[in-house]
Protein backbone atom coordinates (compact mmCIF):
# COMPACT_ATOMS: atom_id res chain seq x y z
CA UNK A 1 0.00 0.00 0.00
CA UNK A 2 0.97 3.37 -1.23
CA UNK A 3 2.28 5.44 2.47
CA UNK A 4 0.44 8.39 2.04
CA UNK A 5 -3.11 5.75 1.70
CA UNK A 6 -1.47 4.25 4.72
CA UNK A 7 -0.64 7.47 6.55
CA UNK A 8 -4.50 8.56 5.77
CA UNK A 9 -6.24 5.64 7.17
CA UNK A 10 -4.29 5.24 9.76
CA UNK A 11 -5.61 8.37 11.07
CA UNK A 12 -8.90 8.07 10.01
CA UNK A 13 -9.19 5.09 11.88
CA UNK A 14 -7.49 6.04 15.11
CA UNK A 15 -9.98 8.94 15.26
CA UNK A 16 -12.75 6.87 15.09
CA UNK A 17 -11.47 4.29 17.63
CA UNK A 18 -10.32 6.47 20.11
CA UNK A 19 -13.88 8.56 20.31
CA UNK A 20 -15.76 5.61 20.06
CA UNK A 21 -13.97 4.30 22.81
CA UNK A 22 -13.70 7.59 25.15
CA UNK A 23 -17.12 8.86 24.51
CA UNK A 24 -19.32 6.58 26.42
CA UNK A 25 -23.06 6.68 25.96
CA UNK A 26 -26.25 8.30 27.85
CA UNK A 27 -29.32 6.43 27.29
CA UNK A 28 -32.41 8.66 27.11
CA UNK A 29 -34.55 9.22 30.37
CA UNK A 30 -37.62 7.40 30.16
CA UNK A 31 -40.96 9.01 28.90
CA UNK A 32 -43.14 6.68 31.72
CA UNK A 33 -42.99 8.29 35.43
CA UNK A 34 -41.60 5.45 37.89
CA UNK A 35 -44.23 4.47 40.58
CA UNK A 36 -44.15 6.46 43.78
CA UNK A 37 -44.00 4.36 46.23
CA UNK A 38 -46.48 5.03 49.12
CA UNK A 39 -45.05 7.16 51.84
CA UNK A 40 -47.76 8.97 54.68
CA UNK A 41 -46.59 13.26 55.36
CA UNK A 42 -44.42 12.05 58.97
CA UNK A 43 -45.40 15.80 59.37
CA UNK A 44 -47.80 16.47 62.64
CA UNK A 45 -50.83 18.59 60.94
CA UNK A 46 -51.22 19.77 65.07
CA UNK A 47 -47.84 21.32 64.97
CA UNK A 48 -47.14 22.35 61.44
CA UNK A 49 -45.17 25.58 61.15
CA UNK A 50 -44.72 28.04 58.61
CA UNK A 51 -41.86 30.61 57.21
CA UNK A 52 -42.93 33.52 55.05
CA UNK A 53 -41.10 36.28 53.96
CA UNK A 54 -39.94 38.25 51.09
CA UNK A 55 -36.90 38.47 48.46
CA UNK A 56 -35.92 41.74 47.81
CA UNK A 57 -33.20 43.39 45.98
CA UNK A 58 -30.60 46.27 46.66
CA UNK A 59 -29.55 48.54 44.22
CA UNK A 60 -30.60 49.20 40.34
CA UNK A 61 -30.42 46.22 38.87
CA UNK A 62 -29.02 46.25 35.13
CA UNK A 63 -31.67 46.43 32.16
CA UNK A 64 -32.76 42.74 30.95
CA UNK A 65 -31.19 42.04 27.94
CA UNK A 66 -33.87 42.34 24.78
CA UNK A 67 -34.31 38.90 23.25
CA UNK A 68 -33.77 39.29 19.08
CA UNK A 69 -36.34 36.92 18.35
CA UNK A 70 -35.85 37.34 14.35
CA UNK A 71 -34.51 33.70 13.87
CA UNK A 72 -38.17 32.32 14.02
CA UNK A 73 -40.42 34.52 12.55
CA UNK A 74 -43.65 33.05 14.86
CA UNK A 75 -41.77 34.11 17.63
CA UNK A 76 -40.91 37.53 15.85
CA UNK A 77 -44.44 37.90 15.71
CA UNK A 78 -45.30 38.24 18.98
CA UNK A 79 -43.75 41.46 19.87
CA UNK A 80 -39.90 42.76 21.41
CA UNK A 81 -39.72 41.23 24.42
CA UNK A 82 -36.80 41.43 26.91
CA UNK A 83 -34.90 37.96 29.24
CA UNK A 84 -36.60 38.42 32.55
CA UNK A 85 -33.95 37.69 34.74
CA UNK A 86 -34.56 40.68 36.90
CA UNK A 87 -38.33 41.10 37.47
CA UNK A 88 -38.46 43.53 41.06
CA UNK A 89 -42.01 45.15 41.73
CA UNK A 90 -42.14 48.78 43.08
CA UNK A 91 -41.11 47.89 46.72
CA UNK A 92 -38.20 46.12 45.14
CA UNK A 93 -39.47 42.53 45.84
CA UNK A 94 -37.31 39.94 43.51
CA UNK A 95 -39.45 37.43 41.67
CA UNK A 96 -38.10 34.05 40.51
CA UNK A 97 -36.16 33.36 43.44
CA UNK A 98 -36.03 29.28 44.52
CA UNK A 99 -36.57 29.35 48.14
CA UNK A 100 -36.29 25.98 49.82
CA UNK A 101 -35.16 24.04 52.81
CA UNK A 102 -32.05 23.06 52.34
CA UNK A 103 -30.80 21.23 54.92
CA UNK A 104 -32.47 20.18 58.75
CA UNK A 105 -35.54 17.21 57.74
CA UNK A 106 -33.07 14.71 58.50
CA UNK A 107 -33.87 11.23 57.02
CA UNK A 108 -37.93 12.39 56.83
CA UNK A 109 -39.89 10.76 53.94
CA UNK A 110 -42.46 12.54 52.12
CA UNK A 111 -45.36 11.49 49.55
CA UNK A 112 -44.37 12.60 45.82
CA UNK A 113 -47.58 14.39 44.98
CA UNK A 114 -49.69 12.62 42.34
CA UNK A 115 -50.64 15.78 39.80
CA UNK A 116 -47.85 16.75 37.66
CA UNK A 117 -45.76 19.71 37.41
CA UNK A 118 -46.03 21.65 34.08
CA UNK A 119 -43.58 23.32 32.11
CA UNK A 120 -45.12 25.19 29.24
CA UNK A 121 -43.17 26.21 26.05
CA UNK A 122 -45.88 29.48 25.68
CA UNK A 123 -44.72 32.56 23.38
CA UNK A 124 -41.25 31.22 22.82
CA UNK A 125 -40.82 31.45 26.47
CA UNK A 126 -40.42 28.70 29.78
CA UNK A 127 -43.68 29.29 31.95
CA UNK A 128 -42.63 29.12 34.50
CA UNK A 129 -38.89 30.09 34.08
CA UNK A 130 -38.11 28.97 37.68
CA UNK A 131 -39.97 26.20 39.36
CA UNK A 132 -39.66 23.29 41.84
CA UNK A 133 -40.69 19.45 41.53
CA UNK A 134 -39.90 16.60 44.08
CA UNK A 135 -38.23 13.61 42.95
CA UNK A 136 -40.32 11.04 41.54
CA UNK A 137 -43.41 13.40 40.76
CA UNK A 138 -44.16 13.80 37.26
CA UNK A 139 -43.15 16.93 35.26
CA UNK A 140 -45.20 17.49 32.01
CA UNK A 141 -43.36 19.26 29.45
CA UNK A 142 -45.91 21.25 27.00
CA UNK A 143 -45.56 23.24 23.74
CA UNK A 144 -48.51 25.58 23.62
CA UNK A 145 -46.87 27.30 20.87
CA UNK A 146 -47.16 26.99 16.92
CA UNK A 147 -43.30 26.52 16.52
CA UNK A 148 -41.05 23.70 17.06
CA UNK A 149 -38.79 23.51 20.25
CA UNK A 150 -36.49 21.04 22.14
CA UNK A 151 -36.82 21.19 25.51
CA UNK A 152 -32.85 19.99 26.83
CA UNK A 153 -32.30 19.41 30.29
CA UNK A 154 -28.44 19.82 31.48
CA UNK A 155 -28.54 18.25 34.84
CA UNK A 156 -25.44 17.09 37.35
CA UNK A 157 -27.49 14.85 38.87
CA UNK A 158 -30.02 13.35 36.85
CA UNK A 159 -29.89 11.64 33.12
CA UNK A 160 -29.82 14.40 31.17
CA UNK A 161 -32.40 14.58 28.00
CA UNK A 162 -33.88 16.67 24.90
CA UNK A 163 -36.50 16.00 22.89
CA UNK A 164 -38.52 17.72 20.08
CA UNK A 165 -41.34 19.23 20.31
CA UNK A 166 -42.65 19.96 16.46
CA UNK A 167 -46.02 20.34 16.87
CA UNK A 168 -48.11 22.50 19.17
CA UNK A 169 -50.17 20.37 21.39
CA UNK A 170 -47.29 17.45 21.92
CA UNK A 171 -46.23 16.89 25.75
CA UNK A 172 -43.81 14.74 27.33
CA UNK A 173 -44.11 13.50 30.68
CA UNK A 174 -40.75 12.68 32.67
CA UNK A 175 -39.50 12.57 36.53
CA UNK A 176 -35.99 12.86 37.78
CA UNK A 177 -34.78 10.32 40.38
CA UNK A 178 -32.38 12.24 42.15
CA UNK A 179 -32.41 15.95 43.85
CA UNK A 180 -30.93 18.44 42.35
CA UNK A 181 -30.70 22.38 42.81
CA UNK A 182 -30.88 24.00 40.10
CA UNK A 183 -31.55 21.69 37.27
CA UNK A 184 -31.35 23.87 34.23
CA UNK A 185 -33.29 23.67 30.88
CA UNK A 186 -32.78 25.05 27.61
CA UNK A 187 -33.85 25.46 24.13
CA UNK A 188 -31.43 24.84 21.44
CA UNK A 189 -33.51 26.33 18.76
CA UNK A 190 -34.77 29.59 20.47
CA UNK A 191 -31.27 30.16 22.38
CA UNK A 192 -32.81 32.93 24.71
CA UNK A 193 -35.38 30.06 26.37
CA UNK A 194 -33.89 29.16 29.88
CA UNK A 195 -35.27 27.53 32.60
CA UNK A 196 -34.58 26.42 36.04
CA UNK A 197 -36.14 23.42 38.31
CA UNK A 198 -35.09 22.86 41.54
CA UNK A 199 -35.28 18.93 42.26
CA UNK A 200 -35.86 17.99 45.82
CA UNK A 201 -37.11 14.87 48.18
CA UNK A 202 -39.48 17.06 50.35
CA UNK A 203 -42.14 19.31 49.23
CA UNK A 204 -40.90 22.97 51.18
CA UNK A 205 -40.00 25.00 48.45
CA UNK A 206 -41.22 28.33 47.05
CA UNK A 207 -41.02 30.50 44.39
CA UNK A 208 -41.09 33.91 45.40
CA UNK A 209 -44.06 35.70 43.55
CA UNK A 210 -45.23 39.31 43.55
CA UNK A 211 -43.70 41.76 45.75
CA UNK A 212 -40.58 38.98 46.19
CA UNK A 213 -43.25 36.94 48.34
CA UNK A 214 -42.48 33.23 49.32
CA UNK A 215 -44.38 30.68 52.22
CA UNK A 216 -42.44 27.19 53.06
CA UNK A 217 -46.29 25.67 54.52
CA UNK A 218 -46.73 22.56 56.69
CA UNK A 219 -42.80 22.57 58.15
CA UNK A 220 -42.52 20.33 61.14
CA UNK A 221 -40.69 21.98 64.08
CA UNK A 222 -36.90 22.45 64.11
CA UNK A 223 -34.36 24.13 63.12
CA UNK A 224 -33.78 24.65 59.26
CA UNK A 225 -30.97 25.89 56.62
CA UNK A 226 -33.48 27.81 54.11
CA UNK A 227 -31.16 28.86 50.95
CA UNK A 228 -32.69 30.95 48.40
CA UNK A 229 -31.52 30.57 44.48
CA UNK A 230 -31.40 33.82 41.69
CA UNK A 231 -30.33 32.73 38.35
CA UNK A 232 -27.93 35.81 38.62
CA UNK A 233 -27.69 36.54 41.75
CA UNK A 234 -26.48 33.30 43.05
CA UNK A 235 -27.33 31.53 46.33
CA UNK A 236 -27.76 32.99 50.20
CA UNK A 237 -28.80 30.57 52.97
CA UNK A 238 -30.26 31.56 56.70
CA UNK A 239 -30.73 29.36 59.54
CA UNK A 240 -33.84 29.26 61.08
CA UNK A 241 -35.74 27.87 63.51
CA UNK A 242 -39.37 27.29 64.60
CA UNK A 243 -41.52 25.74 67.12
CA UNK A 244 -44.40 24.04 67.34
CA UNK A 245 -47.34 26.09 64.77
CA UNK A 246 -45.11 28.98 65.11
CA UNK A 247 -45.38 31.08 61.97
CA UNK A 248 -42.08 32.90 61.70
CA UNK A 249 -40.50 35.77 58.64
CA UNK A 250 -37.83 36.21 57.50
CA UNK A 251 -36.02 38.39 54.53
CA UNK A 252 -33.44 37.55 51.69
CA UNK A 253 -31.53 40.72 50.65
CA UNK A 254 -29.97 40.30 47.67
CA UNK A 255 -27.61 43.33 46.36
CA UNK A 256 -26.63 44.60 42.51
CA UNK B 1 -13.45 16.10 -15.70
CA UNK B 2 -11.98 13.77 -13.17
CA UNK B 3 -9.84 16.76 -11.58
CA UNK B 4 -12.30 19.06 -11.78
CA UNK B 5 -14.98 17.11 -10.23
CA UNK B 6 -12.78 16.26 -7.18
CA UNK B 7 -11.73 19.97 -6.77
CA UNK B 8 -15.94 20.45 -6.42
CA UNK B 9 -16.12 17.69 -3.85
CA UNK B 10 -12.95 19.72 -1.91
CA UNK B 11 -14.85 22.92 -1.79
CA UNK B 12 -17.75 21.32 -0.86
CA UNK B 13 -15.95 19.89 2.21
CA UNK B 14 -14.27 23.77 2.72
CA UNK B 15 -18.15 24.70 2.62
CA UNK B 16 -19.33 21.85 5.00
CA UNK B 17 -16.56 22.73 7.48
CA UNK B 18 -17.97 26.23 7.71
CA UNK B 19 -21.30 24.90 8.02
CA UNK B 20 -19.97 22.89 11.05
CA UNK B 21 -18.17 25.61 12.20
CA UNK B 22 -21.57 27.70 12.40
CA UNK B 23 -23.04 24.97 13.72
CA UNK B 24 -21.39 25.07 16.75
CA UNK B 25 -20.40 29.05 17.00
CA UNK B 26 -24.23 29.02 17.81
CA UNK B 27 -24.97 26.15 19.77
CA UNK B 28 -27.25 24.69 17.56
CA UNK B 29 -25.45 21.03 17.42
CA UNK B 30 -28.68 20.13 19.57
CA UNK B 31 -31.47 21.73 17.96
CA UNK B 32 -32.23 18.71 16.42
CA UNK B 33 -32.30 16.46 19.15
CA UNK B 34 -33.05 13.28 16.79
CA UNK B 35 -30.52 11.26 13.86
CA UNK B 36 -30.61 10.45 10.74
CA UNK B 37 -34.63 12.02 11.18
CA UNK B 38 -34.98 15.46 12.11
CA UNK B 39 -38.16 16.34 14.43
CA UNK B 40 -39.08 12.78 12.42
CA UNK B 41 -39.37 13.80 8.96
CA UNK B 42 -36.53 12.18 6.72
CA UNK B 43 -33.96 14.63 6.19
CA UNK B 44 -34.37 15.66 2.50
CA UNK B 45 -38.35 16.49 3.29
CA UNK B 46 -37.88 18.37 6.55
CA UNK B 47 -40.11 21.83 5.14
CA UNK B 48 -38.04 24.47 5.12
CA UNK B 49 -40.85 27.01 6.88
CA UNK B 50 -40.06 24.75 9.93
CA UNK B 51 -36.39 25.36 9.59
CA UNK B 52 -36.14 28.31 12.45
CA UNK B 53 -33.69 29.39 14.95
CA UNK B 54 -30.88 26.73 15.80
CA UNK B 55 -32.32 24.07 13.45
CA UNK B 56 -31.40 26.65 10.05
CA UNK B 57 -27.90 25.49 11.01
CA UNK B 58 -27.46 21.85 12.16
CA UNK B 59 -30.39 20.87 9.09
CA UNK B 60 -28.40 22.77 6.81
CA UNK B 61 -25.26 21.40 8.16
CA UNK B 62 -27.00 17.95 7.39
CA UNK B 63 -28.27 18.66 4.20
CA UNK B 64 -24.97 19.73 3.29
CA UNK B 65 -23.02 16.50 4.51
CA UNK B 66 -25.29 14.84 2.99
CA UNK B 67 -24.40 15.95 -0.37
CA UNK B 68 -20.73 16.07 0.52
CA UNK B 69 -21.05 12.13 1.25
CA UNK B 70 -22.88 11.40 -2.36
CA UNK B 71 -20.29 13.53 -4.07
CA UNK B 72 -17.45 11.18 -2.30
CA UNK B 73 -19.00 8.44 -3.25
CA UNK B 74 -18.99 8.89 -6.84
CA UNK B 75 -15.93 10.31 -6.86
CA UNK B 76 -14.62 6.83 -5.17
CA UNK B 77 -16.56 4.78 -7.74
CA UNK B 78 -15.33 7.18 -10.57
CA UNK B 79 -11.20 6.30 -9.34
CA UNK B 80 -12.39 3.05 -9.03
CA UNK B 81 -13.59 3.01 -12.72
CA UNK B 82 -10.85 4.89 -14.64
CA UNK B 83 -7.71 5.84 -12.62
CA UNK B 84 -5.15 3.86 -13.29
CA UNK B 85 -2.47 4.38 -10.19
CA UNK B 86 -3.93 1.69 -7.87
CA UNK B 87 -2.88 4.01 -4.51
CA UNK B 88 -5.36 6.78 -6.12
CA UNK B 89 -8.16 4.57 -6.24
CA UNK B 90 -7.62 3.74 -2.70
CA UNK B 91 -7.19 7.03 -1.60
CA UNK B 92 -10.80 7.36 -2.79
CA UNK B 93 -12.23 4.30 -1.29
CA UNK B 94 -10.64 5.77 2.52
CA UNK B 95 -11.93 9.30 1.26
CA UNK B 96 -15.31 7.58 1.08
CA UNK B 97 -14.90 5.49 4.42
CA UNK B 98 -13.92 8.66 6.64
CA UNK B 99 -16.76 10.76 5.46
CA UNK B 100 -19.44 7.22 6.60
CA UNK B 101 -17.63 7.53 9.57
CA UNK B 102 -17.77 10.85 10.29
CA UNK B 103 -21.09 10.70 9.11
CA UNK B 104 -21.94 8.43 11.68
CA UNK B 105 -19.98 10.43 14.48
CA UNK B 106 -21.49 13.10 13.90
CA UNK B 107 -24.85 11.29 14.71
CA UNK B 108 -23.68 9.98 17.80
CA UNK B 109 -22.80 13.29 18.81
CA UNK B 110 -26.19 14.36 18.44
CA UNK B 111 -27.77 11.35 20.09
CA UNK B 112 -25.04 11.21 22.93
CA UNK B 113 -25.80 15.14 23.80
CA UNK B 114 -22.23 16.26 22.36
CA UNK B 115 -19.97 14.24 24.35
CA UNK B 116 -16.15 16.09 24.06
CA UNK B 117 -14.18 13.22 22.73
CA UNK B 118 -17.08 12.43 19.64
CA UNK B 119 -17.36 16.07 19.14
CA UNK B 120 -13.51 16.63 19.30
CA UNK B 121 -13.14 13.71 17.23
CA UNK B 122 -15.88 14.67 14.79
CA UNK B 123 -14.28 18.22 14.04
CA UNK B 124 -10.76 16.37 13.30
CA UNK B 125 -11.85 13.45 11.26
CA UNK B 126 -13.57 16.38 9.09
CA UNK B 127 -9.79 18.02 8.29
CA UNK B 128 -8.82 14.48 7.42
CA UNK B 129 -12.12 14.03 4.75
CA UNK B 130 -11.18 17.67 4.04
CA UNK B 131 -7.23 16.50 3.14
CA UNK B 132 -8.36 13.48 1.69
CA UNK B 133 -10.46 15.38 -1.38
CA UNK B 134 -7.59 18.01 -1.59
CA UNK B 135 -5.17 15.58 -1.72
CA UNK B 136 -6.81 13.28 -4.57
CA UNK B 137 -8.23 16.83 -6.32
CA UNK B 138 -4.35 17.64 -6.32
CA UNK B 139 -3.19 14.35 -7.66
CA UNK B 140 -5.41 14.08 -10.20
CA UNK B 141 -4.36 17.33 -11.73
CA UNK B 142 -2.48 17.45 -15.31
CA UNK B 143 0.13 19.76 -13.39
CA UNK B 144 0.77 16.57 -10.84
CA UNK B 145 0.64 13.82 -13.77
CA UNK B 146 3.31 16.34 -15.52
CA UNK B 147 5.28 15.95 -12.49
CA UNK B 148 5.32 20.22 -12.98
CA UNK B 149 8.29 19.71 -16.01
CA UNK B 150 7.39 22.90 -17.72
CA UNK B 151 9.56 24.61 -15.06
CA UNK B 152 12.36 21.31 -14.91
CA UNK B 153 12.81 18.15 -13.00
CA UNK B 154 10.38 18.59 -9.90
CA UNK B 155 13.30 19.27 -7.24
CA UNK B 156 13.94 16.37 -4.66
CA UNK B 157 14.98 18.55 -2.04
CA UNK B 158 14.76 16.63 1.29
CA UNK B 159 15.40 20.16 3.80
CA UNK B 160 11.41 21.28 2.20
CA UNK B 161 10.11 17.78 1.93
CA UNK B 162 10.97 17.19 6.59
CA UNK B 163 10.33 21.17 7.06
CA UNK B 164 6.89 20.71 4.67
CA UNK B 165 5.51 17.48 6.36
CA UNK B 166 6.12 18.74 10.03
CA UNK B 167 4.66 21.83 9.28
CA UNK B 168 1.26 20.34 7.81
CA UNK B 169 1.49 17.96 11.35
CA UNK B 170 2.01 20.52 13.53
CA UNK B 171 -0.91 22.90 11.38
CA UNK B 172 -3.48 19.47 12.08
CA UNK B 173 -2.25 19.20 15.65
CA UNK B 174 -2.95 22.76 16.32
CA UNK B 175 -6.53 22.38 14.82
CA UNK B 176 -7.35 19.42 17.01
CA UNK B 177 -6.41 21.73 20.08
CA UNK B 178 -8.57 24.21 18.95
CA UNK B 179 -11.18 21.89 18.21
CA UNK B 180 -10.42 20.79 21.72
CA UNK B 181 -11.15 24.53 22.50
CA UNK B 182 -13.91 24.45 21.09
CA UNK B 183 -15.58 21.60 22.06
CA UNK B 184 -14.97 22.21 26.04
CA UNK B 185 -15.90 25.53 25.90
CA UNK B 186 -12.27 27.24 26.33
CA UNK B 187 -12.41 29.65 23.66
CA UNK B 188 -12.63 32.45 26.19
CA UNK B 189 -11.26 31.11 28.98
CA UNK B 190 -8.12 33.75 28.44
CA UNK B 191 -10.30 36.68 27.19
CA UNK B 192 -7.91 39.07 26.42
CA UNK B 193 -5.31 39.28 23.25
CA UNK B 194 -2.58 39.42 22.93
CA UNK B 195 -2.03 39.33 26.89
CA UNK B 196 -3.52 36.74 28.99
CA UNK B 197 -5.13 38.21 32.01
CA UNK B 198 -3.01 41.71 31.09
CA UNK B 199 0.25 39.64 31.24
CA UNK B 200 2.60 37.19 29.21
CA UNK B 201 1.82 34.43 31.10
CA UNK B 202 -1.66 33.50 32.28
CA UNK B 203 -1.43 34.26 36.55
CA UNK B 204 -3.15 31.43 37.07
CA UNK B 205 -4.13 27.82 36.06
CA UNK B 206 -7.39 25.47 35.14
CA UNK B 207 -7.54 22.62 32.26
CA UNK B 208 -10.20 25.34 30.59
CA UNK B 209 -7.12 28.03 30.49
CA UNK B 210 -4.31 25.53 29.41
CA UNK B 211 -5.96 24.38 27.19
CA UNK B 212 -6.67 27.70 25.41
CA UNK B 213 -3.08 28.73 26.29
CA UNK B 214 -1.82 25.83 24.22
CA UNK B 215 -3.52 27.23 21.54
CA UNK B 216 -1.93 30.18 21.71
CA UNK B 217 1.35 29.05 22.12
CA UNK B 218 0.49 26.36 18.83
CA UNK B 219 -0.26 29.42 17.23
CA UNK B 220 3.21 30.71 17.25
CA UNK B 221 4.81 27.37 16.43
CA UNK B 222 2.92 26.73 13.64
CA UNK B 223 3.75 30.53 12.16
CA UNK B 224 6.96 29.80 12.60
CA UNK B 225 7.41 26.82 10.83
CA UNK B 226 5.03 28.08 8.15
CA UNK B 227 8.03 30.94 7.72
CA UNK B 228 10.18 28.52 7.65
CA UNK B 229 8.91 26.50 5.14
CA UNK B 230 7.61 29.27 2.97
CA UNK B 231 11.14 31.15 3.54
CA UNK B 232 12.76 27.91 2.46
CA UNK B 233 10.80 27.98 -0.80
CA UNK B 234 11.29 31.36 -1.47
CA UNK B 235 14.95 31.31 -0.99
CA UNK B 236 15.95 27.87 -3.10
CA UNK B 237 12.58 27.53 -5.01
CA UNK B 238 10.93 30.91 -6.31
CA UNK B 239 11.31 29.96 -9.89
CA UNK B 240 8.90 26.73 -9.38
CA UNK B 241 5.39 28.29 -9.86
CA UNK B 242 3.93 24.88 -8.34
CA UNK B 243 5.45 25.88 -4.68
CA UNK B 244 5.85 29.40 -4.72
CA UNK B 245 1.88 30.34 -5.27
CA UNK B 246 0.58 27.82 -2.62
CA UNK B 247 3.78 29.27 -0.13
CA UNK B 248 2.37 33.17 -1.16
CA UNK B 249 -1.15 31.71 -0.44
CA UNK B 250 -0.67 29.82 2.76
CA UNK B 251 1.19 33.31 4.22
CA UNK B 252 -2.14 34.97 2.83
CA UNK B 253 -3.98 32.34 4.86
CA UNK B 254 -1.76 32.46 7.99
CA UNK B 255 -2.15 36.65 8.10
CA UNK B 256 -5.96 36.24 7.92
CA UNK B 257 -6.08 33.11 10.23
CA UNK B 258 -3.94 34.73 13.00
CA UNK B 259 -5.89 38.29 12.59
CA UNK B 260 -9.09 35.95 12.78
CA UNK B 261 -8.02 34.08 16.00
CA UNK B 262 -7.69 37.47 17.70
CA UNK B 263 -11.43 38.85 16.62
CA UNK B 264 -12.59 35.41 17.76
CA UNK B 265 -11.19 36.72 21.40
CA UNK B 266 -11.85 40.03 21.01
CA UNK B 267 -15.46 40.02 19.92
CA UNK B 268 -16.67 37.47 22.40
CA UNK B 269 -16.94 34.61 19.84
CA UNK B 270 -18.81 36.49 17.62
CA UNK B 271 -20.04 33.61 15.72
CA UNK B 272 -19.52 34.15 11.81
CA UNK B 273 -15.83 35.35 13.14
CA UNK B 274 -15.66 32.31 14.82
CA UNK B 275 -16.76 29.85 12.08
CA UNK B 276 -14.48 31.42 9.58
CA UNK B 277 -11.33 30.59 11.98
CA UNK B 278 -12.48 27.48 11.81
CA UNK B 279 -12.73 27.21 7.78
CA UNK B 280 -9.24 28.97 7.63
CA UNK B 281 -7.87 26.76 9.75
CA UNK B 282 -8.92 24.25 7.41
CA UNK B 283 -7.66 26.02 4.20
CA UNK B 284 -4.26 26.57 6.33
CA UNK B 285 -4.28 23.00 6.65
CA UNK B 286 -4.90 21.69 2.90
CA UNK B 287 -2.88 24.30 1.34
CA UNK B 288 0.15 22.98 3.23
CA UNK B 289 -0.81 19.48 2.30
CA UNK B 290 -0.34 20.87 -1.26
CA UNK B 291 2.41 22.35 -0.47
CA UNK B 292 3.83 19.49 1.27
CA UNK B 293 2.71 16.73 -1.57
CA UNK B 294 4.08 18.99 -4.44
CA UNK B 295 7.85 19.33 -2.79
CA UNK B 296 7.35 15.31 -2.46
CA UNK B 297 6.87 15.08 -6.33
CA UNK B 298 9.90 13.76 -7.54
CA UNK B 299 9.52 10.84 -4.69
CA UNK B 300 6.21 9.93 -5.84
CA UNK B 301 7.82 9.92 -9.42
CA UNK B 302 10.84 7.94 -7.57
CA UNK B 303 8.54 5.41 -6.62
CA UNK B 304 6.05 5.02 -9.59
CA UNK B 305 9.34 3.95 -11.64
CA UNK B 306 10.58 1.45 -8.82
CA UNK B 307 6.78 0.12 -9.19
CA UNK B 308 7.18 0.22 -12.41
CA UNK B 309 10.55 -1.99 -12.95
CA UNK B 310 9.37 -4.17 -10.01
CA UNK B 311 6.04 -4.86 -11.66
CA UNK B 312 8.73 -5.42 -15.33
CA UNK B 313 10.67 -7.64 -13.54
CA UNK B 314 8.43 -9.95 -12.32
CA UNK B 315 6.79 -9.63 -15.80
CA UNK B 316 9.93 -10.92 -16.80
CA UNK B 317 10.47 -13.55 -13.83
CA UNK B 318 6.51 -14.95 -14.99
CA UNK B 319 7.84 -15.04 -18.56
CA UNK B 320 10.94 -16.58 -17.71
CA UNK B 321 8.89 -19.49 -15.35
CA UNK B 322 6.64 -19.44 -18.00
CA UNK B 323 9.28 -20.60 -20.59
CA UNK B 324 10.86 -22.89 -18.00
CA UNK B 325 7.59 -24.35 -17.23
Amino acid sequence: MHPLVRLFACAALSLAAISVACGGGKSEESAAPAAAAPVTNPVDPATASVITGAVTLQGTPPPNPPINMGSDPYCMKLGAATTPVFVVSDDNGLENVFVYVKDGLGNLKFPVPTSPVVLDQKGCAYTPRVFGIQVGQSLDIVNSDETLHNVHALPMANREFNRGQALQGMKYTTTFTAPEVMLPFKCDVHKWMNAWVGVLEHPFYSVSGKAGMFALAGLPPGSYTIEAWHEKLGAQTQQVTIGPKESKKISFVFKV
Amino acid sequence: MLHLFAMLVAATTGVLIFAGGLVTSTESGLSVPDWPNTYGHFMFFFPLEKMVGGIRYEHTHRLIASTVGFLIMVLAAWLWRSETRQWVRRLGYIALAAVITQGILGGITVLWYLPDPISIAHASLAQIVFCLTMTIALVTSPGWKRAYASNGPAPDDRMLQRVAAVTTGLIYLQIVVGATMRHTGAGLAIPDFPLMFGQLIPPHWDPKIAIHFAHRVGAVIVSLSILATTGHVFYHHRTRSELRRPSMLLLVLLTTQVTLGALTVLSQKEFIVNSLHVVTGASVLVTSLVLTLRAHRARFAAGARRADASTSANTRLGRLAGDHA
